[in-house]
Parts: C-alpha cells; sequence; structure tokens
C-alpha cells in the first residue's frame, strides 16, 4: 500500500491478487482486480454471494495484504488516509453506554482529546441522537444501533469509509429508513465510500458509481456510474423511477450470467 | 424514545386485570417465601421428635436442640467462632488466589493460542484428578499449616476455573475483534477493551461457583493438616465420638 499525489483519484487497485491456502488447496479469490475511485464518491462492489467483495474492503483497510499487485491511494500531502470500516453488525458493547462506544475508536488510535470529543458530541447532536448519550446500547432500537455505529466510525475522522454489509442485519422497512440516514450523512460529511452489499437495489439507491464482480476469483466485470441526479430525479424518489429499473435490469442481468456461466 | 422502567410501574393507571396479574404475582412469592421456612421448620421439628421418642439414635444423629445447645456454648467461649474465622480466612485466601492465577493463565493462553493448546489436555486431567487424594502428596512436600490448607484449597478449583475462563476468552466475537483491528487497535488493547470486560460475567459466574469449592478444599486440607479450623472441629468431633459436634 502507498501514497501518492499524482492524481485526482482517491484511490486506486491496480492487479490486485490475493488467495488463501486450506487443506483443500489454494484458493484464489481476488485475480487481477483493478479499479479507480474518486474523492468524495460513494461507491458500491456487488457480485455473487462469496465472490470476495468483502476481501477487497479487507485489503482496502490494511488488514490483509494483496499476493500480487498495488494498493494506492492519492493525497495531496503524501500521508496515510485514515479508514473507517463499519461491519456487518454493529457490535455496540453492552457494557458501554453509547458516549462511550462512540469514542472507543479514539480510545483505541490514543486521540481522545477535547476537539475529537467535541466532534463527537457535534455527530451526535446534528444527527438528532443526543437523547441516547447515556443510554445503554440494549435501550436501542436496530435502525439506531446502525446510525451509532457510523456515528462511532466517523467519529474518528476517517477519509474513507468502508461498508461491508452494513444493514444485512436490519429488518426491510429499517433498512431503507438506515441506509437513506446513512447515505446522507456520508454525503454531508463529504467522504469518499465504499459500499459492499449483494442487494442491487440498495447498490443503486446509495452509491454514485456501481462496480460489478465476477464470481471467484474476482474482477470487475463492469462498472455503472448512477446519475439520478442528471436525470432530475431527487435521491428519496429514485426507487419509484423507471431509470432505476433500468440500473436494476442491466445489473441483475450482468450478475445472472455470472452465476449461468461455466 | 420511550422507555418504561418497570419497577416504578404508576399503580393508580393500572387496569383491574393488571391489578390481579401482579397481586397473583406477589402471592404467589409470598407462599414460595413461607413454605421454605416451614419445609426447614418442620424438618428440625421431626429431627427433635424423632430424636425425642426414640425413632432415631441419638447417639448416630444427635438433635437441634442439642447442637443450638453446644453451639451457645462454643460461641460464648469464642471457640467456634475462631474455627470458623480460621476456615473463612483460609477460604478467602484460596478463593482469591485461584481468580488471580486463573485470570493470569487464562489471559497468558490467549495472548499464546497455542500454549493454550498445548496445555488444555494436562489441565483437563489435572482437573479431573480426585483432588482429596493430591493432600497427603501436599503435605509431603510443604508439611503441615496454612500454606498446606490453602494449596488443598486452591487444588479444588483452580484448574477448572483456569478451563471454563479460557475457554470463555477464546469464544469471543471474532467480528468484535475485527472492531478493534478495524481501529488500528493492537491484540493488548482487544483483550482490555473487548475480551476482558465481555467476559465478566463468566469471571463472576465462576467466583460464584469458587467460592463453595475453595471452601470444600480448605476442610479437605483442614482434615488431614489443620490444627485449627472448621475441618478439624469435624475430625476432632467423629474422633471423639461427639456427633453433636460433627453435626
Amino acid at each position: 500500500m502507498k501514497a501518492s499525489n499524482q492524481h485526482h483519484s482517491f484511490l486506486r487497485l491496480d492487479h490486485v491478487a490475493f488467495s488463501y491456502y486450506s487443506n483443500l488447496g489454494e484458493v484464489n479469490v481476488l485475480q487481477d482486480l483493478t479499479f479507480t475511485i474518486e474523492k468524495g464518491v460513494f461507491a458500491a462492489l456487488v457480485g455473487p454471494s462469496g465472490c470476495g467483495k468483502s476481501t477487497v474492503l479487507s485489503l482496502i483497510s490494511g488488514l490483509m495484504k494483496p499476493v500480487s499487485g498495488f494498493i494506492t491511494f492519492y493525497s495531496e500531502d503524501f500521508s496515510a488516509p485514515r479508514i473507517g470500516y463499519m461491519l456487518q453488525h454493529d457490535h455496540l458493547l453492552e457494557w458501554r453506554d453509547i458516549y462511550h462506544n462512540i469514542t472507543l475508536g479514539l480510545e483505541i488510535q490514543k486521540t481522545k482529546n477535547k476537539e475529537n470529543l467535541a466532534f463527537a458530541d457535534q455527530l451526535l447532536e446534528k444527527y438528532h441522537l443526543s437523547h441516547v448519550k447515556y443510554h445503554k446500547p440494549s435501550a436501542l432500537s436496530g435502525g439506531m444501533r446502525q446510525r451509532i455505529a457510523l456515528i462511532r466510525t466517523l467519529a474518528t475522522r476517517p477519509d474513507l469509509l468502508l461498508l461491508d454489509e452494513p444493514f444485512s442485519a436490519l429488518d426491510y422497512q429499517t433498512r431503507l429508513l438506515v441506509s437513506r440516514d446513512v447515505r446522507e450523512i456520508i454525503k454531508s460529511e463529504q467522504k469518499t465510500a465504499i459500499l459492499v452489499t449483494h442487494d442491487i437495489s440498495e447498490a443503486i439507491s446509495m452509491a454514485d458509481v456501481v462496480f460489478v464482480l465476477t464470481k471467484s476469483p474476482c474482477t470487475v466485470k463492469d462498472v455503472i456510474p448512477i446519475a439520478f441526479e442528471d436525470s432530475g430525479i431527487k435521491r428519496e424518489d429514485v426507487r419509484k423511477s423507471t431509470l432505476f429499473q433500468e440500473y436494476f435490469d442491466t445489473i441483475w442481468r450482468e450478475m445472472q450470467d455470472e452465476n449461468t456461466e461455466p | 424514545m420511550k422507555t418504561q422502567n418497570h419497577n416504578t410501574l404508576d399503580t393508580t393507571s393500572l387496569t383491574a386485570g393488571q391489578r390481579e396479574f401482579l397481586r397473583h404475582q406477589k402471592l404467589q412469592k409470598w407462599y414460595i417465601f413461607w413454605s421454605r421456612i416451614i419445609l426447614f421448620i418442620g424438618f428440625l421439628l421431626l429431627w427433635q421428635t424423632a430424636s425425642d421418642f426414640g425413632w432415631i439414635d441419638k447417639f448416630y444423629f444427635s438433635s437441634p436442640s442439642a447442637i443450638a445447645k453446644l453451639f451457645w456454648h462454643d460461641i460464648q467461649d469464642m471457640s467456634l467462632l475462631n474455627h470458623i474465622g480460621i476456615t473463612l480466612l483460609e477460604s478467602g485466601i484460596s478463593f482469591l488466589l485461584i481468580l488471580f492465577f486463573s485470570v493470569l493463565a487464562a489471559t497468558f493462553f490467549w495472548f499464546y493460542p497455542s500454549l493454550g493448546k498445548m496445555f488444555e489436555p494436562f489441565l483437563i486431567v489435572l482437573n479431573s484428578l480426585p483432588k482429596s487424594a493430591l493432600a497427603p502428596l501436599i503435605i509431603v512436600w510443604l508439611g503441615t499449616g496454612l500454606r498446606t490448607i490453602i494449596l488443598c484449597g486452591m487444588s479444588v478449583g483452580i484448574f477448572g476455573c483456569i478451563l471454563n475462563l479460557y475457554q470463555s476468552f477464546e469464544q469471543t466475537d471474532p467480528e468484535r475483534l475485527k472492531l478493534i483491528e478495524t481501529f488500528g487497535g493492537t491484540k493488548l488493547q482487544a483483550f482490555t477493551k473487548v475480551v476482558f470486560p465481555g467476559n465478566i460475567p463468566t469471571f463472576i459466574s465462576l467466583s460464584k461457583v469458587n467460592i463453595g469449592l475453595a471452601l470444600v478444599g480448605v476442610i479437605i486440607g483442614e482434615f488431614l493438616a489443620g490444627r485449627r479450623g472448621l475441618g478439624y472441629l469435624i475430625i476432632y468431633g467423629s474422633q471423639v465420638f461427639s456427633r453433636v459436634s460433627f453435626l
């Protein structure tokens, strides 16, 4: 992984490959994966189940190392990017109140200073969650818990947000509401984000660009820019639009081809 | 968000059905409480009567009144309190040492899982050993006295406590550990922020079990190597055929 200031791009994966070993032999998860994400863009990765979508996030975050290829972050000051990672479940710690859950990342990164604590307070205030500041997580609904998990990630002021199917544990109605809120929060904080999801509708309604991945060993099959704003469609109305259906059909066809190809 | 505190229900706003439900619950609690007391008193009365009327042999089974008299006598001359104090002190030290060494060993095994796996079968064997059989060996090693009794007290619970605590540490949700990793946290931070606090309920439940086990171990130690304490008193009572003292 390296930092550079050569382009306007924010992140580039260059011919990245990843494999692991099991009793059955070597498993190639990623092969020659190449894509670029611009600064401030909300990207979504969709693909067949088990194709290695979450592995891509683990590689970008540095939790795992690629076998070959490069992952490059472009920044003006050559600094390493701060990365926030939101997991499938909220994993709020039951023995801490909401406030101390939000400051967990700051404690770990040893950046729990006045300024950052005030920022965490601001986030709670801004997203109307200050009234639950001293509640235990068990007192909150699934949707609220997920919003708190996002604020916990944002409190560390990440340059890039990685969202690994963060709504899959929620019921459908809550999922729609929370995904809308999360997009709004990420956009208002002007963050670059990558969402991994198996839900095509979710990817279309939240992202600015959708990367369709092939089955394992995974590569990028297609890149579909989502341009509701160009057609004058507001984000809250996208699911009702015919353009939404067109995007859905395109992505669905691509994924069906993947499932039927030998 | 609206939250309801069930402990502070406003009884004036309750419906007749709810009031009846609460009354029934309260009655049920009283019924269980008094039934337990009556059962205990009934047992003592039956024992006393059986002893007084010669249904059971007083020499072997004694009677509650004889035990109460001896208890009062020993309380007055402070000898019983002294023995109880000694046993409690030994049990307390054994209990604290069990907890201390269990947390230390389980933490060490969590940080070095290969060592944990290496030691696990040995701990299982040590845990399944009859601990009273170890006591004579401990006497040979350490002689009679406080150290031997405390070690006997520890031997009963420590291996099970280490095993349970280590397994509980091991079962920490890997996704929670990943959460710490995503913030760039170290293994030590994963332990202090997630593993240890998440296992406090297991620690408390193991503590409850080990208070009793430490007492059992200390009594075994006092049987064999004590000059004071309840275990010594029981052995003394049985040797001088004082079943009252024994009971």
